[in-house]
């Protein structure tokens, strides 16, 4: 399997209200925190190492 | 020095070769005498091998480098006539427990296998060791030791070394034919080859606080804190050895004032902070370190060999040192002597190289991404290791990527130029290139254990049932190869074996040794005398045993 890079969230409005939402009240330091968290739990619910280190790689690039 | 152990000290003997008019040539010196060297050199001897060992002090190691000792370390010893002394005075240890502040998150098991003769771990202060090995040397008289042998020189020459050695009598020169160097992490045959151990540095400073108490305190275990109540923002590791003897190993970070830490005044409230004031303990060794991942490009250069610390290094998480080192002894020891005599060409001396530089990169892998854990090198790494941390009190699928050391076990081998690989499928961990299993057996109605039972030579491990199953013709074609094989029986059932004593046969009365080696009757299994697995069948037949000796032999 590949990483979905095409719309595969079924309301997107709603999830990035709720992403934004989770760091309304936070500092930089929590949200960092809340962040890594995040990325761990979502990184294991996917497994796939391929998968992963594709994300990676697209999040890593063109950063300036 | 110490008030639980006292040094031994071994006494200088002038040699022979001191007065000798000519250089005297040895087939193996071994510069060096601390449990690789030593290990290296029971197992020559054992061999029938001749070696000289030089080493430039006369006693054991002072203060406590290597404390714990895995499985296989344990297995080679007993191979060499240490390992129940080992074990005996040790502490024997399975479990590790990693706590986040105040709470234990996750705990593992290192052996969770049973029926093995030796534990996951032994923790033991590095000079009872090397102690052991000396004893055991005093009764082989194949090896040399001298102490108070300092290697000053060293010349290259076409077809062996010609080495210069300072002594209490003046210095001497001495030849060999193969000079192995086992002498540390500051190597002085490094040195004067002009060779370099390259890697990283990591700039951490660790606080060593060897306490004494009553072991009623702590159960005889690995406990590792991430930031904890009594050293917040650092990590504590925590291990029994010999003696009641503690390890609290403190990180520091690298901004520590490294003179103020040494000092008792500033040790002593660090551990009472950490045991609580009503705790009685005394102060039995301290020290400060730093520590870096680095190997040699190349552990074979012409007719110097390098083996342990002087080839590669690591961090103490993870016990990779002393662990590595006596693998190197382990793999060495019998291509050396097939070498020797004949029975091999220079490329076993360079499976050495290449089996042994895969295993050094293993772990330093392992070892650096452990201290990169534990000891977060930027603040996004800091965030997301603590990140872990935290979820892994209440989800389980944090804890594996928790990194508090992954603690050594030997390098599979799998991509060794020795390796057969395998033309039938088998079900199993234990591959081509990886150390045989071990497992409970009875011989003769006596409890025993598989490896011991392996030895030091080339043997076909057979399952068979019956003693009608063995077939008496291929025995005979391996025990006539030029450098024989031994066939060893193993059989699931003790009946049918009635008047053979024609082989050694093992009863797997529980059926492990079956199980873990998907043995099968006729399976067998080609042994090199380091016990690693050089190849397998489904036949016991003898060409495709001999033809896994010849490449396991380097043909």
């Amino acid at each position: 399997m590949s990483l979905i890079t095409t719309p595969n969230i079924a309301k997107p409005d709603d999830f990035f209200a709720a992403l934004t939402d989770l760091h309304r009240d936070l500092s930089d330091e929590q949200s960092q925190a809340v962040n890594a968290k995040l990325i761990l739990l979502l990184a294991n619910h996917i497994g796939d190492n391929e998968v992963l280190a594709e994300a990676m790689r697209i999040a890593a690039s063109n950063v300036a | 020095m110490l008030n639980t152990y006292t040094f031994p000290s071994y006494a200088y003997r002038p040699s022979a070769d001191q007065s000798a008019a000519q250089p005297v040539r040895h087939p193996v010196v071994v510069i060096g005498a601390g449990p690789v060297g030593m290990a290296l050199a029971v197992d020559l001897a054992q061999h029938g091998q001749p070696v000289v060992v030089l080493d430039d002090n006369n006693t054991v190691s002072v203060g406590s480098r290597a404390v714990c000792y895995g499985k296989r370390f344990l297995d080679i010893s007993d191979r060499l006539g240490v390992g129940q002394r080992a074990v005996d005075k040790g502490v024997t240890w399975n479990v590790g427990r990693v706590f986040f502040e105040q709470d234990e998150i996750y705990h593992f098991d290192m052996l969770p296998e049973q029926h093995h003769r030796r534990p996951a771990f032994i923790n033991l202060q590095q000079y009872y060791m090397e102690e052991y090995y000396v004893d055991r040397i005093g009764q082989l008289e194949k090896v040399d030791l001298r102490w108070k042998n300092r290697l000053t020189g060293l010349e290259q020459l076409a077809d062996g070394v010609r080495l210069t050695v300072d002594t209490p009598d003046g210095s001497y020169q001495i030849e060999a034919d193969y000079l192995v160097a086992c002498d540390g992490a500051g190597s002085a045959t490094r040195k004067l080859c002009g060779l370099e151990s390259k890697g990283q540095i990591f700039e951490d400073h660790f606080l060593i606080a060897d306490v004494v108490m009553d072991p009623k305190n702590f159960p005889p275990e690995r406990w590792f804190w991430f930031n904890p109540p009594f050293h917040e923002g650092q990590s504590t590791l925590l291990h029994r050895q010999a003696d009641n003897v503690w390890r609290i190993d403190f990180d520091l970070g690298w901004e520590a004032d490294v003179e103020e830490e040494k000092k008792p005044e500033n040790i002593i409230p660090r551990v009472k902070a950490f045991l609580g004031d009503d705790v009685e303990f005394e102060l039995e060794w301290a020290s400060v370190y730093t520590f870096a991942c680095r190997r040699m490009d190349q552990f074979v250069h012409g007719r110097v060999i390098f083996a342990g610390d002087s080839a590669h290094q690591v961090s103490p998480f993870g016990a990779r040192g002393a662990n590595s080192g006596i693998e190197d002894a382990d793999n060495l020891a019998w291509k050396l002597v097939q070498l020797l005599r004949g029975n091999a060409g220079p490329q076993l001396l360079a499976s050495y190289a290449a089996e042994r530089e895969f295993a050094a990169d293993e772990n330093i892998l392992n070892s650096t991404r452990s201290t990169d854990f534990i000891t977060p090198k930027n603040s996004a790494s800091r965030v997301l290791r603590d990140a872990v941390l935290e979820l892994a009190r209440d989800y389980t699928f944090a804890r594996p990527l928790i990194n508090s050391g992954r603690l050594s076990v030997p390098a599979l081998l799998t991509q060794s130029p020795l390796n057969t690989p395998d033309s039938d499928p088998f079900e199993t961990k234990v591959v081509p290139g990886a150390p045989c299993t071990d497992g409970a057996v009875l011989q003769n109605g006596e409890p025993s254990y598989l490896l011991g039972k392996l030895g030091n030579r080339f043997v076909a491990l057979l399952f068979a049932q019956t003693s009608a199953e063995v077939d008496m013709a291929v025995v005979a074609r391996l025990a006539a190869a030029q450098l024989p094989i031994d066939t060893v029986v193993v059989s699931g059932a003790a009946a049918g074996w009635e008047g053979f004593d024609a082989l050694p046969v093992l009863i797997d009365h529980l059926g492990v040794v079956a199980q873990r080696l998907d043995g099968q009757p006729g399976t067998s299994y080609l042994i090199r005398p380091d016990q690693l697995v050089a190849g397998r069948t489904r036949h016991f037949n003898a060409d495709q045993l001999l033809a896994m000796q010849s490449t396991a032999l380097g043909h």
